[in-house]
């Protein structure tokens, strides 16, 4: 991993990120032919590969909307998979186009990295796993703890933070992969291992009996994860959080993978704006008027793809809760596509 | 008639053409010119497109950082550290844990090393053999290999701190590491120091007034009871009058972990068993190789001279030796501070874990911090070569 970012960085200093000065990420993405998309290295339900290969997950799932977009192929990907301190020097150097990494979205991520996050694919909130021998039912019965984590993430200051605002004393143990961190946590090195609670219900997925564990109750932080874009080409930034709109807004409407086509024959005025056949909404992306049904059809809404990658239809089997649409009393909400 | 001796033509100038241009004169001279120039506009353009590329995506460069705030903690930090301190803060703990594996791993290196070469040289067949298979296994498995090994097979296998080993209730094994009671200072501390570092002045004295008595008439005494008897007794007194240096803190189990105690935390442990095997078995070669090279003359005449085996080895074969094995030897000690980086696969906080790793992930500088972490490794290695180099001068000159 160290030599993984130290090339990275001496591409940086070589200035081998042309293009990523001169802002054309959306023509150099066209001309490879192909899109380059950060992930994690196997997060079940955000980007994990299955048996065969194929990225899947809802982190995965924006990377296929893009692509889907601009080549109309969501198959056009090449996926590259990041560990936790590895992931902004790899989209500060040019070698990812995007970065959609169950990454919190923060105020000195967001400034001094040389990127913009460009929306919030999924609300979460740090937690903690035990043991379930260990009979500890609250977090705040914690004190004197050994605690496992993945380092180069906003989890680890958070930790620090909650044990100190506690007046608890614990000893932290940080990995640099996620799976490293995990398998310690399974052979005793610790007693709690934590992440946000998406990736504690997908993580004890990976352990050899999940039902000998249980996350507590407590979220003791706020973690809007997202996908981020390089600084300097608003065009690219523009297409990212559109399509992330665009799938929020076609499960508003009702717009599926299934009905997308039947849906498109609709005369409704708004109905008519999405799908492009009034007005030239995706062309001002830099994108084709059926920009929408491209990316629907590929992945479906984000009603859809929750609920295949991590919620009901999936083995996470995590509640959409606050991940609902504003209407359904969730907080996701898409601007207007007109 | 005086015939006056023609000057010698002025050999300025070929000396000047040849030492600037080699055998090629001035127009190797124009080359290298132009060779350097080459180089050093390549590294100017280097750091102006850095500097314009960052600048363009207006990343935040320069050292500001590491005034900030790091909030995290780390599981081993040999001077006081919280989350409320600073990166500066941060980086010495890092570094001050590299340089804590990497001594402690080089010590036990050497040892382990010098008895498997002595082993494997030993006209003893079993002890030989042994020492001829630990050598070809442990130096053809990968170090990371190892390091996972001694991690996730041996020490995971403790158990947990509710059913831990216990030494009288004091010394504590489990899968948390080694627990150890705490020696905390007492009023008694300072006399008891002064009066050892004096027993220990005394004994020195003692032992080279022997030798310059042994040179001079030849007379032998022996020095080791009296400056044993110095060293044990004028600290005892120390403590009888002053009373006890330290008083001992003993580990007790509260809630998940001990409290109390220092504790060898198992990430430590088991890169430095990993480290200084596994070196162990290259340097037990170079020793090996080294003392083979001393000329088996040197050992028949020591032996001729009615020396034991060791004394042979230790007076006559090992210092010759050296100057052969010490280059290699450095190279050894060099490798093993650089493969200590290693240590961000068990989580042990070294400077690449800590500083090169979360820090930079949370500052995002990874221009600045890659560039001070390969200072820092650049500034040991150099230091540590340096001291070998100074070493091996001695020995040198002391051989004539």
């Amino acid at each position: 991993m160290k030599r993984v970012s130290l090339v990275l960085t001496l591409a940086v200093a070589a200035g081998l990120s042309v293009q990523a000065a001169s802002a054309q990420t959306l023509k150099t993405v066209k001309d490879r032919g192909m899109l380059s998309c950060g992930v994690s290295q196997g997060l079940p339900g955000f980007s994990s590969p299955d048996d065969k290969g194929n990225w899947t997950g809802l982190d995965v799932d924006i990377c296929r909307a893009i692509a889907a977009a601009v080549f109309n192929d969501p198959s056009k990907i090449k996926f590259v998979p990041l560990s936790a301190k590895d992931r902004f020097t790899a989209l500060q150097s040019g070698e990812i186009d995007v970065l959609s990494r169950n990454t919190t979205w923060t105020l000195s991520r967001d400034t001094s990295l040389g990127a913009n996050f460009t929306g919030v694919t999924y609300y979460d909130g740090q937690g903690f796993m035990v043991k379930k021998a260990l009979k500890v039912n609250s977090a705040l019965e914690l004190n004197s703890a050994s605690v496992c984590v993945q380092q180069g993430t906003t989890t680890e200051q958070n930790l620090a933070d909650y044990f100190k605002g506690n007046n608890m004393k614990y000893e932290v143990i940080a990995f640099g992969t996620n799976d490293e961190a995990v398998k310690a946590y399974e052979s005793g090195r610790c007693d709690v291992f934590t992440t946000d609670v998406s990736g504690l219900y997908a993580d004890r997925l990976k352990l050899a009996n999940p039902a000998d564990h249980v996350v507590l109750p407590e979220v003791i932080s706020k973690e809007p994860l997202g996908p981020m874009v390089r600084h300097g080409d608003d065009q690219w930034f523009d297409i990212v959080k559109w399509t992330l709109y665009a799938m929020i807004t076609a499960e508003e409407l009702g717009i599926t993978q299934k009905n997308a086509d039947e849906m498109a024959k609709s005369d409704k005025p708004e109905m008519k704006r999405v799908f492009g056949t009034d007005g030239n909404l995706g062309e001002q992306l830099g994108l084709t008027k059926d920009w929408v049904s491209r990316i629907v059809k590929a992945v479906g809404n984000y009603g859809e793809s929750f609920e295949r990658n991590v919620g009901a239809g999936s083995k996470l089997g995590i509640a959409r809760g606050i991940n609902a649409l504003w209407s359904k009393g969730g907080i996701q909400y898409a601007p207007p596509i007109r | 008639m005086a015939i006056e001796p023609r000057k010698p033509p002025s050999q300025l100038l070929p000396k000047l053409q040849r030492a600037l241009g080699g055998s090629a004169g001035w127009s190797g001279f124009v080359i290298q010119l132009v060779f350097v120039a080459a180089l050093a506009w390549i590294a100017y353009e280097i750091v102006a497109n850095a500097r314009a590329n960052l600048q363009a995506q207006r990343i935040t460069a320069g050292f500001g950082f590491m005034v900030n705030t790091a909030g995290f903690d780390v599981s081993q930090n040999l001077i006081a550290y919280s989350g409320s301190d600073n990166y500066i803060r941060v980086f010495l703990v890092g570094l001050l844990n590299t340089l804590l594996v990497s001594v402690i791993g080089i010590f036990f290196a050497t040892v382990i090393g010098f008895l498997v070469a002595l082993g494997r040289l030993s006209p003893n067949w079993l002890l030989s053999r042994i020492a001829g298979g630990y050598v070809e296994l442990i130096r053809n498995l990968p170090l990371l290999f190892q390091i996972l090994f001694w991690y996730l097979a041996v020490l995971a296998a403790l158990p947990n701190p509710r059913q831990s080993i216990s030494v009288l209730d004091t010394f504590f094994l489990s899968n948390r590491g080694l627990v150890i009671p705490k020696p905390i200072g007492e009023p008694g501390f300072e006399p008891f120091v002064i009066a050892l570092l004096i027993a220990i002045v005394a004994a020195i004295a003692l032992w080279r007034y022997s030798r310059r008595l042994l040179f001079q008439s030849g007379k032998v005494i022996k020095v080791w009871p009296y400056a044993l008897g110095l060293v044990i007794v004028l600290p005892l007194l120390a403590t009888q009058i002053f009373g006890a240096p330290v008083k001992f803190e003993i580990p007790a189990l509260k809630g998940f972990n001990f409290s109390g105690g220092s504790r060898v935390i198992p990430e430590f442990v088991a890169l430095t068993l990993a480290l200084s095997t596994y070196t162990a078995s290259f340097i037990a070669e170079i020793v090996r190789a080294g003392i083979l090279s001393v000329h088996k003359g040197q050992m028949e005449a020591g032996s001729s001279l009615g020396l034991q085996r060791g004394s042979v080895l230790r007076l006559i074969v090992i210092p010759q030796a050296l100057r052969v094995i010490l280059p290699p030897l450095t190279n050894q000690y060099l490798n093993l501070t650089k493969n200590s980086t290693l240590a961000v696969a068990i989580g042990y906080p070294d400077l690449v874990s800590v500083f090169a790793g979360t820090t930079l992930s949370q500052t995002g500088q990874a221009i600045e911090i890659i560039g001070i972490t390969m200072g820092v490794y650049l500034v040991i290695s150099l230091v540590t070569s340096a001291i070998m180099s100074f070493y091996g001068w001695r020995i040198g000159r002391s051989m004539g």
